[in-house]
């Protein structure tokens, strides 16, 4: 496969459970860049903590696992100092949207140029389970032994009121989508966000009845659809799957490049 | 001396210019006081020179930034006070770990936490060393005039960049924002440290974590032929993580050694007129100034005082100490905190019961009066 | 250019986690586990190289090789 060429091969078999989503994140990751034909050096890889993050030990890019919340941060300055490199950040549900909302929201709101992959499990994996504020009520997990009971929000709506100009959504079972809209995320030039729907059958599914990887993807089918479908005229839990955001807005980087000019104009 | 170089300024914005002059290209920072003069400067200047300044939305996400573009091959700053560096240590032990060079500015006013924001102290001195969990080793350095603030400054940044290190300028208030002539040197006058990079080829292996023999580790910007890792997980030389016990020692006792071995290279002080002193004055930052000003008033009436001004204090110039205050009756340890420095100063010399403390913590700067009571006091006079 | 035919199923043994996912949405039932919960081609014969298991497979465990293109 033309997309091993993209990863340390020899840390594989990788340390995500048996059917784990983030795998197939990995894998859709692998071909979008493919697609796009770029270069490895080109590419820098942030992550912040948890499951989601190790996926940069194990891409052949120049690769930064940071601080839990923080690889949002840690991308800005790169990101600025070095317009030219092409910066691709994966991160948890958690890790995203709990400890790293603010970072999420701002850079959002900066409208960098970086590609956000919200790798979304519902759950704290790597710590054993705990539950995240994606969970959702009801959800069974370590620190909610009788269900939980506050609410998740919808973080394609977040990205939205933050100002990212590229939001899309879609699952694990949805890999050929997932590739796609990844590829997308990628070229546009702003602050990009994929939310991917990615089941953790071990801490999520054992406790919630998920059944095995293969079911859970099943109901990422089920339960999803595209977005203004026929089907979500009916039934309006279900969860929309597509591109939400798409606009071409001033993009941070390109914008302070003006700045310069200004001040050394003004010299 | 051209009198263009010749300015009348804040020492935040001396220090923002020295920064300028060591090569900085890009600084992340958020709005506190006594620091915010060093990041509205920068605002300004960077942009004027190409380099990028951003206000980030937190003190974390500043420090978080100044990694990852020192990563690229830049010169980084970041500046804060207390509240905002106890919120960075997270970031600054990543940056120990990860071995990345960047300088952090703290200048420093009464804590613990929201404290007396306008007014200075040396409260912090523990918190430079200690701050991030873990057993480690930082720089941190200080200066009390606005010359010094200038050369420190840039010294920050070349032994960022030879240790591959953070390193912590804490200044505070009072120096920071008293006005005060500054001579700003010509280009070359101080010789810079510039950004070791490995000449290793693209496609031949590269170490990032692999010291030379001379105990240098180049870098490769991200970017660049080499693809590696960055981790603040213990981690082999490629940077992958590992849990091996001989890695984890061997990592820790690197970037320790690294720093602790070279205190004497590290140590910047100041001497004025320690050959005859009979009693030494120990100070450092701002309250140097009013030591010296002790030290030049009562040598004028025939008293053998003489003051050690500590520039570097961490690693803590134990032997530079040690060796000064031999001969001396009495050590004075002079600084605005419950007493920091001193313990370490009780620590370097050979007889402990003959170091004092005068000190003050109350946001009042400490005054050439508060100084010689404290030595009345020692004499037996009272005050 | 004709539909892909399939040359074979490329499986790396020692990535391959038994988790049954490709197993599972093989829309022509070609796939099975073994006895060490490794993935197999049991009905090669019917595999119309739809590469969904290559595309969902989170190991990177499993490759479809078809011919003439020798992809």
């Amino acid at each position: 496969m033309a997309i091993k060429d993209y990863i340390r091969g020899r840390f594989f078999p990788h340390m995500w459970c048996p059917g784990c989503g983030h795998g197939i994140v990995l894998n859709s990751l692998l071909r979008a860049v493919e697609k796009l034909g770029m270069s490895k050096n080109e590419i820098v890889m942030v992550s912040g903590i948890g499951c989601s993050a190790r996926i940069s030990g194990y891409v052949d890019f120049h690769s930064m696992h940071t601080l839990h919340g923080r690889a949002l941060a840690f991308a800005t300055g790169i990101k600025m100092s070095r317009p030219g490199l092409n910066v691709i950040v994966p991160m948890g549900d958690g890790d995203a949207m709990a400890i790293g909302g603010n970072h999420f929201i701002h850079a959002a709101r900066r409208n960098i140029d970086i590609t956000a992959i919200v790798m979304n499990n519902r759950i704290y994996g790597m710590t054993g389970g705990q539950y995240s504020p994606l969970s959702g009520v009801g959800v069974m997990a370590t620190t909610t032994p009788y269900g939980n009971i506050d609410h998740e929000f919808d973080i394609v709506e977040m990205a939205r009121a933050a100002g990212a100009s590229f939001v899309a959504r879609t699952t694990t079972y949805h890999a050929k989508q997932a590739t796609d809209l990844i590829r997308q995320a990628i070229i546009h030039e702003g602050f990009s966000v994929v939310e991917i729907l990615s089941q953790c059958p071990v801490q999520f599914g054992r406790r919630n009845k998920g059944g095995s990887a293969a079911e859970m993807m099943e109901t990422y089918k089920t339960n999803t659809t595209p977005i203004g479908s026929k089907a979500k005229k009916e039934n309006s839990d279900l969860i929309e799957r597509g591109i939400f955001v798409q606009k071409d807005i001033p993009e941070y980087c390109n914008e302070y490049d003006k700045i310069i000019e200004q001040a050394m104009k003004g010299q | 001396m051209s009198k263009k170089n010749v300015k009348f300024i804040q020492g935040n914005e001396v220090c923002a210019e020295a920064a300028i002059y060591a090569g900085l290209d890009f600084f992340a920072g958020y709005p506190i006081t006594p620091s915010t003069e060093i990041a509205e400067h920068l605002a300004k200047r960077l942009p004027q020179r190409g380099g990028h300044f951003i206000q980030m939305e937190d003190e974390i996400s500043s420090m978080c930034a100044i990694i990852g573009a020192s990563l690229t091959g830049s010169k980084v700053m970041t500046a804060s006070s207390g509240p905002g560096i106890s919120l960075k240590q997270e970031a600054i032990g990543y940056a120990v770990m990860t071995e990345v060079p960047c300088v952090i500015v703290n200048v420093q006013r009464g804590g613990p936490s929201t404290g007396i924001p306008t007014h200075g102290s040396q409260g912090d001195v523990m918190q430079a060393r200690w701050g991030c969990h873990g057993d480690h080793s930082i720089v941190v350095m200080t200066a009390s005039n606005h010359q010094d603030i200038f050369e420190i400054t840039v010294e920050a940044f070349n032994i960022a960049e030879t240790y591959r290190t953070p390193v912590i300028l804490l200044f505070d208030e009072i120096v920071g924002h008293t006005r005060e002539r500054v001579v700003i040197p010509e280009p070359g006058e101080i010789p810079l440290v510039e950004r070791l990079r490995t000449s290793v080829k693209g496609g031949v292996d590269y170490h990032p974590y692999l010291p030379r023999e001379d105990g240098r580790l180049p870098m490769s910007d991200f970017g660049s032929v080499h693809r590696y890792n960055v981790t603040g997980l213990f981690h082999d030389m490629w940077g992958f993580p590992s849990t091996k016990p001989e890695i984890v020692y061997g990592l820790l006792r690197h970037l320790t050694d690294k720093i602790e071995n070279r205190a004497g290279q590290i140590a910047r002080y100041k001497e004025y007129y320690l050959e005859d002193a009979e009693r030494i004055l120990i100070s450092y930052g701002s309250s140097a100034r009013s030591a010296l000003h002790v030290v030049e008033n009562r040598r004028a009436r025939g008293e053998c005082l003489g003051l050690l001004e500590l520039q570097t204090l961490w690693p803590f110039p134990s032997e530079v100490v040690r060796r000064k205050c031999l001969k001396a009756e009495a050590v004075v340890v002079i600084e605005m905190n419950m007493g920091q420095i001193v313990q370490e100063v009780k620590k370097a010399v050979e007889q402990p019961e003959k170091i004092f403390l005068a000190n003050r913590f109350d946001g009042v700067f400490i005054t050439p009066m508060d100084i010689i009571n404290i030595l009345r006091v020692i004499k037996g006079k009272g005050v | 250019m004709g539909k892909p035919k399939l040359k074979e199923h490329r499986i790396e043994r020692d990535w391959c986690k038994g988790c049954g996912i490709c197993v599972h949405f093989c829309p022509k039932s070609v796939l099975e586990l073994d006895d060490d919960d490794k993935v197999f081609a049991a009905r090669p014969e019917d595999c119309i190289a739809c590469r969904l298991c290559e595309i969902r497979c989170p190991d990177l465990a499993i490759e479809i090789i078809t011919e003439p293109e020798g992809k």
